[in-house]
């Protein structure tokens, strides 16, 4: 968490934003921070955690099948149905 | 009877052919022959021409068979013929008249037996692994959740079925297909064009390039699996700088490929469970996170008032801080009068005392103690002051003496005459000087006298001069006007004029200035 504290979430993937969300609770439960900082910590893990929502809000499938020209080589690409 | 024939010479009735007709008897004969045959041998030496054809032979320890794969058949071989491979090679006996050689069409080229193909597998895997393309260090992490995954498989069939199936379920995510034979000879060299052109994309083009690849087959038998065994796929799947799974066969069926993926997996569907996580956990997982950061949070405050009230609680009441100084207070406010009227009562009683032994009779005795001693010592006073002057007095007097013993004036008396008697030696003693002088200086004059030009001039010489200076030539006295002459008995001033002469120049080497003297 030490190592991330300072990337914003907005940059973070969201491994890393599952990862700090999971430590901010971590910590935040053993209950041993400054008042001040549990009000921090407790701001960066609502921001983490919408992160983490986005993201997994954004699961959308698409398939998609390289066309390939008489060499191999790609030329682009072409839905793939019914699978 | 046999008289009536002819005898025939021997030989004479055999048939005769032309080259060709026996070639192509050959030909017939063996191809009627043997039909559609099985062989089994070791393969020899392999050649694949530039028309595409490919020639190899299959040999055992004697003997030796030349095969021919034409162009069009190779991609049906299962298995490319390699040096030293044991196989079974199946095809059509054939000639061929140009080069009275016969052959064996081969369309069909199987491993002969698992033991030959694992040993060829063995060996490979043994060159590649002292290369250090199956370090674990080498291996790179997969990304927790790919954006794009790439899959080099067979487009159609149950393999991508399965992934996208199992990918569905996890995590649906955007795939990228690329189609490649999953078997035959052209195999090999798709599948580590697809890891290579995967690879090429850029993160965002038109072709967004993957962050994960899943190189992956169905099951079969060695021999189809024979692709991802080859060289140029485990080396291209080496290079990927993007993760990948591969995922080739059964679980039993370990390829080549498998050795350098940075992640096998035993089927496509399992390749699909590594490649996403679940995000039906995931969300459950952050909901929970998110609960927990609240209830957390909360816990934290309520702690904290839970805290605040117990301190509060073992807080005393003000009163009871205030109940002691109050009562000392109240104490002191009432011992404060009687407290005062006891000072003053103190004080007065000593005032009192005091006061008893102050009399008029006792002071005035003092005043008449003072004034006695006063007097005695201004009797005092007088004598002593004249015996002070007395005695300085007295002194002054020794001084004094002492002073007329040692007078001035007689000192200088004596030195004045000393000083006469000095002036007097002094005196003489110059004069004596000065005449010795004056003497020695007539003498001189006398020498002076006889060494002068003056005697010179007595004998008739003179002597000129200009200015005040002697001259001694022409030349020195020409520019002067006015000379003078210098005789034993005076001087005579004269006037040196410029000759006159009718040209008119100024002198003449012939007529020296000294003409106009005279």
């Amino acid at each position: 968490m030490t190592e991330t504290a300072e990337k914003p979430v907005e940059e973070m993937t969201f491994e890393e934003a599952m990862r700090e969300l999971e430590a901010v609770v971590t910590r935040l439960e053993r209950g041993d921070v400054a008042l001040d900082e549990s009000i921090t910590l407790y701001e960066r893990g609502a921001a983490l955690k919408k992160r983490c929502e986005e993201e997994l809000a954004r699961a959308e499938e698409k398939v998609a099948q390289i066309t390939l020209d008489a060499d191999g080589t790609p030329t682009g690409t072409k839905p793939v149905e019914g699978m | 009877m046999s008289d009536l024939l002819d005898d025939p010479r021997p030989g004479q009735n055999l048939p005769e052919y032309t080259v060709a007709e026996i070639s192509g008897a050959v030909k017939r004969t063996l191809e009627g022959a043997f039909g559609r045959i099985r062989v089994r041998g070791e393969v020899g030496r392999v050649f694949r021409a530039r028309s595409g054809h490919l020639y190899f032979d299959i040999k055992d320890d004697r003997n030796v068979l030349a095969c021919t794969t034409w162009k069009g058949q190779i991609a049906g071989l299962s298995v490319m013929p390699e040096e030293g491979l044991e196989v079974v090679v199946t095809g059509r006996m054939t000639a061929f008249g140009g080069q009275s050689k016969y052959n064996l069409n081969v369309d069909e080229v199987v491993v002969a037996g698992q033991g030959a193909l694992m040993a060829l597998l063995e060996k490979r895997k043994k060159q590649l692994a002292a290369e250090g393309l199956f370090d674990p260090a080498r291996k790179k992490p997969l990304p927790f959740l790919p954006r794009i995954i790439g899959v080099v498989t067979s487009p159609s069939g149950a393999v991508i079925r399965d992934i996208l199936h199992r990918l569905r379920d996890r995590f649906p995510r955007k795939v990228l297909i690329w189609p490649v034979a999953v078997q035959g000879e052209s195999c090999a060299a798709e599948v580590a064009r697809a890891i290579e052109g995967f690879n090429r994309l850029s993160p965002g083009g038109a072709l967004p390039r993957p962050d994960l690849i899943i190189v992956a087959r169905g099951g079969g038998s060695i021999e189809d699996l024979w692709g991802f065994n080859e060289e140029i796929v485990a080396r291209a799947a080496a290079a990927s700088r993007i993760p990948l799974i591969s995922a080739v066969g059964h679980e039993t069926d370990t390829t080549l490929i498998d050795y350098v993926a940075d992640k096998r997996a035993p089927t496509p569907t399992a390749a699909a469970e590594m490649a996403v996580p679940v995000r039906l956990e995931l969300i459950a997982a952050c909901d929970d996170f998110g609960a927990r950061l609240t209830r957390a949070a909360s816990d934290a405050i309520t702690r904290r008032r839970q805290r605040l009230a117990d301190l509060s609680r073992a807080l005393p009441r003000p009163e009871s801080l205030l109940e002691g100084p109050r009562q000392r207070l109240d104490r002191a406010g009432e011992a404060l009068p009687n407290a005062l009227i006891r000072g003053v009562q103190t004080r007065r009683l000593k005032l009192s005392e005091l006061g008893g032994s102050l009399r008029a009779s006792t002071l005035r005795r003092a005043i008449a103690h003072e004034r006695r001693s006063f007097a005695a010592l201004g009797a005092r006073l007088e004598p002593a002051l004249v015996r002070a002057a007395a005695m300085r007095r007295e002194r002054l007097g020794t001084l004094a003496a002492r002073l007329v013993a040692t007078r001035p004036d007689r000192a200088i008396v004596r030195h004045r005459n000393d000083l006469s008697r000095l002036l007097h030696r002094l005196s003489t003693a110059a004069r004596g000087g000065i005449d010795r002088w004056r003497r020695e200086l007539e003498a001189t004059d006398r020498l002076r006298e006889t060494l002068s030009y003056k005697a010179t001039l007595a004998r008739g010489y003179a002597v000129v001069r200009a200015g005040g200076r002697p001259v001694t030539s022409r030349a020195q006295a020409l520019p002067h006007r006015a000379l003078e002459i210098e005789f034993a008995d005076g001087r005579l001033p004269v006037t040196n004029a410029p000759p006159r002469k009718p040209s008119g120049r100024d002198d003449s080497p012939d007529d020296p200035g000294q003409a106009t003297l005279f």
